[in-house]
């Protein structure tokens, strides 16, 4: 395994500033940082036109092999679009609490307007095309989580088709 | 039990069928299968459905679902070549 791999598929928690600072050792070219990190929320948005639910916990699979495939495939689609420096994406899987941290996306490049743009770039591309699913404990039972149309419109701004929720 | 799917068209070919979250709780995390050349990945999925039972439900057409040929998103339009990693999943909820 590289020092720093670009992805990493993990049960333990991560630390922002640590990601960060790895991302921009010996790069003296970098003048911008952007990260992203999602967070599990305590409450869902209710099915379809319901009230909200609680939610005590989160459950967090994926498809070995496949994510780490299709995340390096978004990160190098980003290398292509932006001028970016560096980037790295980690993702929790297993199960998580409300407030957890899920995922981290980081990106550098040498002025903020392609950091910015890299970050949610990635962040549309993975919320529709990486293989996760998640699972949620509401006082009703565990439920899958159901696949938003609004992420794949997230992602259709950038001129991709993500099909995901259809 | 290892069901083929119309091997008259040309060679069989085995092929592993895994499945992901809800379908996974369904059906089992994998299955081996052997089908013809040529098969498609919706064909496959037709073969499926028509076993009947919790397949017919699961991966019933109308039902929102993705698959993947060896690690990557395909369409169902796409042929299944032998040794092939076929997995078929809801959409995905990640980030």
């Amino acid at each position: 395994m590289p020092i720093n791999p670009r992805v990493r598929i993990q049960t333990e928690d991560f630390d922002l500033s640590t990601e960060v600072a790895a991302l921009r050792a010996g790069d003296g070219g970098v003048g911008a940082v952007c990260s992203f990190v999602g967070t599990v929320r305590d409450h869902n948005a209710g099915q379809a036109g319901g009230a909200a639910e609680a939610v005590s916990a989160m459950e967090l699979e994926h498809y070995p092999g496949m994510t780490e495939r299709a995340i390096e495939a978004m990160i190098d689609e980003a290398f292509q679009r932006f001028d970016l420096r560096g980037a790295r994406v980690i993702h929790r899987v297993g199960l998580l609490q409300p407030q957890d941290q899920i995922v981290l996306v980081v990106v550098s490049s040498a002025h903020r307007g392609e950091s910015f743009k890299g970050c949610e770039f990635l962040m549309d591309y993975l919320k529709t095309q990486a293989p996760f699913w998640k699972k949620e404990s509401t006082p009703d039972g565990a439920r899958w989580v159901d696949a938003r149309v609004a992420d794949d419109q997230a992602l259709a701004r950038w001129g991709l088709q993500a099909a995901n929720s259809a | 039990m290892n069901p083929s799917l119309g091997t008259a068209g040309g060679q069989a070919a085995s092929i592993t069928v895994r499945y992901f979250a809800s379908l996974r709780e369904a059906l089992g995390a994998s299955e081996a299968i052997t089908l013809a050349a040529g098969t498609t990945l919706g064909d496959l999925r037709d073969h499926l459905i028509a076993r009947g039972g919790r397949h017919a439900e699961v991966l019933a057409r109308g039902r929102a679902l993705r698959c993947a040929l060896n690690q990557v998103m395909a369409d169902e339009a796409t042929p299944v070549p032998a040794g092939a990693e076929v997995a078929f999943f809801p959409p995905v909820t990640g980030g």
